[in-house]
């Protein structure tokens, strides 16, 4: 397809000598919301890491934008297009919520930094109340929004996030999903969303992916994730998988 | 008089820490050779002058420049494999340590060389006082402020806060880590080496004068804080009055004793520092 944005082929990777990914194969479309289900231990943040050039691909490619980048550093990926919002938000904390966002306009100019924190803060206008304060003494759902804002601020064409639903209370999470919805839509960006919050992945995806011992082992209509009762049958154990 | 000679202490005492407040304070390495970085400041001013160089030039523009290249070589070929493993890192510092030592008592003999102190000095009533010591402390001062300034107001100073809090998160949003920790310790090293550079003419230069500076330096930016700019300047500005202040009435080596055990007090009392007490989140 001419308009895939990320083409991965083959994908290995592990940390040390333990291997967690298998040769993971997908691809992403421009302006596609893909997400990748999969319980704990599946490989879901391991492939995100590896997209992002954390961890090392012990095989296989990462095409982007139709460039091999699997050879390069995180913040080259980042340079390209890549956008990261890794698990646990990863906040600088003694930063406050304004530098945070100015961190992530770090590479841009001065009027394109500007205009891409206005650009933030009017996306979201929960993050205006709290720009003075220290990034981290912000809420868990806070620091999320504060991560999404900051990674948007550097302009992606694709955002890898992972697990943003994760220890936030119920009404953020309602709120995130209503948020992803629209940016995905006002910016075309593509979205790789690796969840098990089942409720969140089939609401916002295009199409999911399933995980299962770092390979990808089906796509899932999001239509029919949405119906709980055949959850069983795409996933290994539907106790881990938390429904919201 | 006594108020003159407290600032010159302090201003002394600040400058001799600076560029470990960077490469300690900022980047969580223990350099053991911020003396000799000092050192190998000194010998350049020194041999700069001997060759001719207008002795201005040598502190302020050799010196820096010299340490900061040899700052950039330890980082590029020993510090970059090593960052967050601490006690590797002081290890690895401590050998660049004795090899400089070894290096310019090789070149240069055990033996102390020196040059004039510039602009001579003034009096107050019996007193007196080189104008040049008051000098130096308008440029720790200057120095201190312009740190805040760079690392407050700066895209360079929050790109640079942002890494060390973060370098992976960092990595992400298209900043080079390996960059920004290679320009802030050849920064580090740069002040380290404008600190012998100025001192030179005050102590002379041989190529073990760092063990006489890296305690103090370490103490001072220890209880200074998270904070390196504000951290470091409040605490050389009470350690230092201490210190001064007890030499005056006993000798130089009770103030330095004064030195030690004041800051043994106030980490006692504010175990994360000065800073992590009050002025909490500035630079």
């Amino acid at each position: 397809m001419s308009n895939e944005i990320l083409t991965v082929t083959g994908l290995r990777a592990g940390y040390d000598r333990i291997p967690i990914l298998f040769g993971i194969d997908f691809n992403v479309a421009s302006g596609e919301f893909v997400g990748i289900l999969g319980h704990n231990g599946m490989g879901k943040s391991t492939l995100l890491k590896t997209l992002m050039g954390h961890l090392p691909a012990t095989g296989g490619k990462i095409i982007f934008d139709g460039d091999d980048i699997t050879s390069l550093s995180p913040a080259q990926r980042a340079r390209r297009g890549l956008g990261y919002v890794p698990q646990g938000r990863q906040i600088f904390p003694a930063l406050n919520a304004l530098d945070n966002l100015r961190v992530g306009a770090a590479r841009l100019d001065r009027a394109s930094a500007s205009h891409a924190i206005e650009r933030v803060l009017e996306e979201l206008p929960r993050l205006k109340p709290i720009l003075t304060r220290a990034g981290g003494v912000l809420s868990g759902g806070e620091q999320q929004i504060l991560a999404l804002g900051r990674c948007l601020c550097s302009q992606p064409r694709l955002v890898l996030l992972d697990e943003p639903t994760e220890g936030i209370q119920p009404s953020i999470i309602e709120e995130m999903k209503e948020i992803l919805r629209a940016l995905s839509r006002s910016r075309r960006m593509s979205v790789l969303l690796v969840e098990q919050n089942l409720d969140f992945i089939s609401d916002l995806a295009d199409r999911v992916l399933v995980i299962q011992r770092g390979l990808l082992s089906e796509e899932v209509d999001p239509e029919v994730l949405r119906r709980g009762e055949v959850v069983a049958g795409y996933l290994p154990s539907s106790d881990d998988v938390i429904k919201s | 008089m006594v108020l003159l000679q407290i600032a010159s202490a302090i201003g002394n005492l600040a400058l001799v820490c600076a560029g470990l407040a960077v490469i300690f304070g900022m980047m969580r390495v223990i350099n053991l050779a911020h003396g000799e970085f000092i050192m190998l400041g000194g010998f350049a001013a020194v041999l700069s002058v001997h060759a001719g160089v207008n002795i201005w030039l040598a502190m302020l523009v050799v010196a820096p420049l010299t340490v900061a290249a040899v700052g950039l070589i330890v980082e590029r070929l020993i510090m970059r494999r090593l960052y967050g493993r601490m006690v590797d890192t002081m290890l690895a510092t401590w050998g660049v340590s004795l090899l400089l030592i070894g290096l310019t008592t090789t070149l240069f003999g055990n033996r102390v060389v020196g040059i004039a102190a510039p602009l001579g000095s003034f009096r107050i009533g019996g007193y007196s006082i080189g104008a040049y010591e008051l000098v130096i402390t308008l440029i720790s001062i200057a120095i201190f402020v312009g740190g805040y300034l760079l690392l407050r107001w700066t895209p360079l100073g929050l790109v640079a806060r942002a890494t060390m809090q973060n370098r992976e998160m960092a990595a992400s949003l298209g900043i080079e880590p390996s960059r920004v920790y290679a320009v802030t310790f050849g920064i580090g090293a740069a002040l380290s080496g404008l600190a012998g550079g100025l001192l030179a003419p005050l102590s002379g230069v041989v190529p073990t004068m760092g063990v006489a500076y890296v305690a103090k330096a370490f103490i001072t930016v220890i209880t200074g804080g998270a904070s390196i700019i504000v951290g470091t300047a409040t605490s050389s500005l009470l350690l230092g009055s201490i210190s001064t202040l007890t030499t005056f009435l006993t000798t130089p080596v009770v103030g330095d004793v004064a030195l030690l055990v004041s800051a043994t007090i106030f980490l006692r009392l504010m175990p994360t520092g000065i800073t992590g007490r009050i002025f909490r989140g500035a630079p």
